[in-house]
């Protein structure tokens, strides 16, 4: 199976070893929010905090704009971003309505009728054609 | 010999942790969830196993992108609860079993799998979340507990193959061991769900149940199922599922199936859960 496969999913990134090289650095500086002391200082000055990540200028405006999807499309994992997520007091699902484009009760109660569903949403052609 | 009586598989979703962290576990989203595994607190507390493994993957909170082992096997004397990001979860600490563990390392080895040794993890809500769908809140975790992360972060995952595989050594490892425990293994992760980008929320139940049919009837099938049929049809995150093979390679192929449920949501998350036993 190559990973073109992957590639025909829509509105989804397999998290491989090129984005995980491309990331690095924004996934390291995500990592970093675990300790308590990083978290106050990010908060303090974000800009400045960012600095000891040798990340590209794109890199770092996605994360100061919170622009989640951007993360993941410049290497970001979202296991990794949601770190920067709890930080900003968001949950799982919160980040999830934001990266879908949906507010967070339109989401959750997307959620509470059995979620999306796979009709549909298999192949990136069959988004073409919904438009 | 020890010897492995039972199998168990349910997901792990952070938020079932923060409910019940939370005191939410009655509130009319939650309530439903809890009581699925109310018949499981019992059948546990009656089984009382000696030693649990507990299949699991780190969140990027063990291990970051310096390192991803793609079987990491916890031989510690103790585990911390990880601060995800919010604090620690707070649950007692885990109880290693390390004689246990490393012997399970060496005869795997052995046995060609290449297990990388840990003698120093925290762990995250993939592991404690399941623990406390099973045994709730106590002071204490009632058994001793062995973690065995796999890699799921970045792909690619160990195929349902290799996890199934595994199973089969880990049975072998334990089975070689000399002290007369009896010994639970428990597959964590999954169902359909998928956290990430524009297709969050994907849930299809249908696939689910497939699966646990499978995963109870036919081993082998599930077991066959590639990386891309669980990112496609089921979301980016179900791949999980493929440590509930290695649970299920851990028992007998006509192991009973004991118990079922399944529920959504859970946040962004189908929840399944199962449990088998091996003939006595």
């Amino acid at each position: 199976m190559t990973q073109a496969a992957f590639e025909d999913i829509p509105g989804t990134l397999l998290f491989d070893a090129e984005r995980s090289r491309k990331g690095y650095h924004l996934n390291m500086f995500c990592m970093s929010l675990m300790k308590p002391e990083n978290r106050d200082a990010f908060r303090a000055d974000e800009k400045t905090y960012l600095k000891q990540f040798p990340m590209t200028e794109e890199q770092v405006q996605a994360l100061l704009d919170r622009d989640w999807n951007k993360m993941l499309e410049l290497g970001g994992n979202i296991y990794f971003t949601s770190k920067l997520g709890a930080c900003d007091g968001l949950s799982f699902q919160q980040l999830a309505a934001k990266m879908t484009g949906s507010t967070q009760q339109e989401y959750a109660d997307m959620m509470l009728h059995g979620g999306r569903s796979v009709e549909g949403n298999r192949s990136k052609s069959e988004w073409a054609k919904r438009g | 010999m020890a010897k492995i009586v039972a199998g168990i598989a349910a997901s792990h979703v952070p938020a079932i942790g923060a409910a019940l962290d939370n005191g939410k576990a009655n509130e009319p989203y939650w309530q439903p969830l809890f009581r699925g595994f109310e018949p499981s607190k019992k059948w546990i507390a009656e089984l009382n196993p000696d030693v649990m493994i507990l299949v699991y993957n780190d969140h990027a909170s063990a291990f970051s992108l310096e390192i991803i082992p793609t079987f990491a096997i916890g031989c510690a004397a103790s585990f911390a609860p990880a601060d995800e990001g919010w604090g620690a979860r707070p649950v007692p600490v885990v109880v290693g079993h390390p004689k246990l563990a490393s012997h399970i390392a060496q005869s795997t080895i052995l046995d060609e799998f290449d297990l990388t040794i840990v003698n120093k993890m925290d762990v995250d809500h993939g592991l404690t979340v399941p623990l406390s769908l099973m045994y709730g809140q106590p002071t204490a975790w009632p058994c001793p507990i062995i973690p065995l992360a796999v890699n799921v972060v970045q792909y690619p995952p160990p195929t349902g193959h290799r996890c199934y595989m595994l199973g089969k050594a880990i049975r072998r490892a334990v089975e070689s061991y000399p002290e007369p425990l009896r010994v639970a293994i428990f597959g964590t992760g999954g169902m359909s769900h998928q956290i990430s980008g524009q297709r969050a929320g994907l849930i299809n139940s249908a696939f689910d149940n497939a699966f646990l049919d499978k995963l109870s009837k036919d081993p082998e099938a599930a077991m066959r199922i590639p990386h891309i049929e669980y990112v496609r049809e089921a979301g980016a995150e179900s791949i999980e599922l493929v440590m509930w093979l290695i649970m299920r390679g851990a028992m007998d192929e006509g192991a009973k199936e004991i118990y079922r449920f399944y529920h959504v949501p859970a946040s962004n998350t189908a929840v399944g859960h199962i449990i088998f036993e091996n003939a006595a």
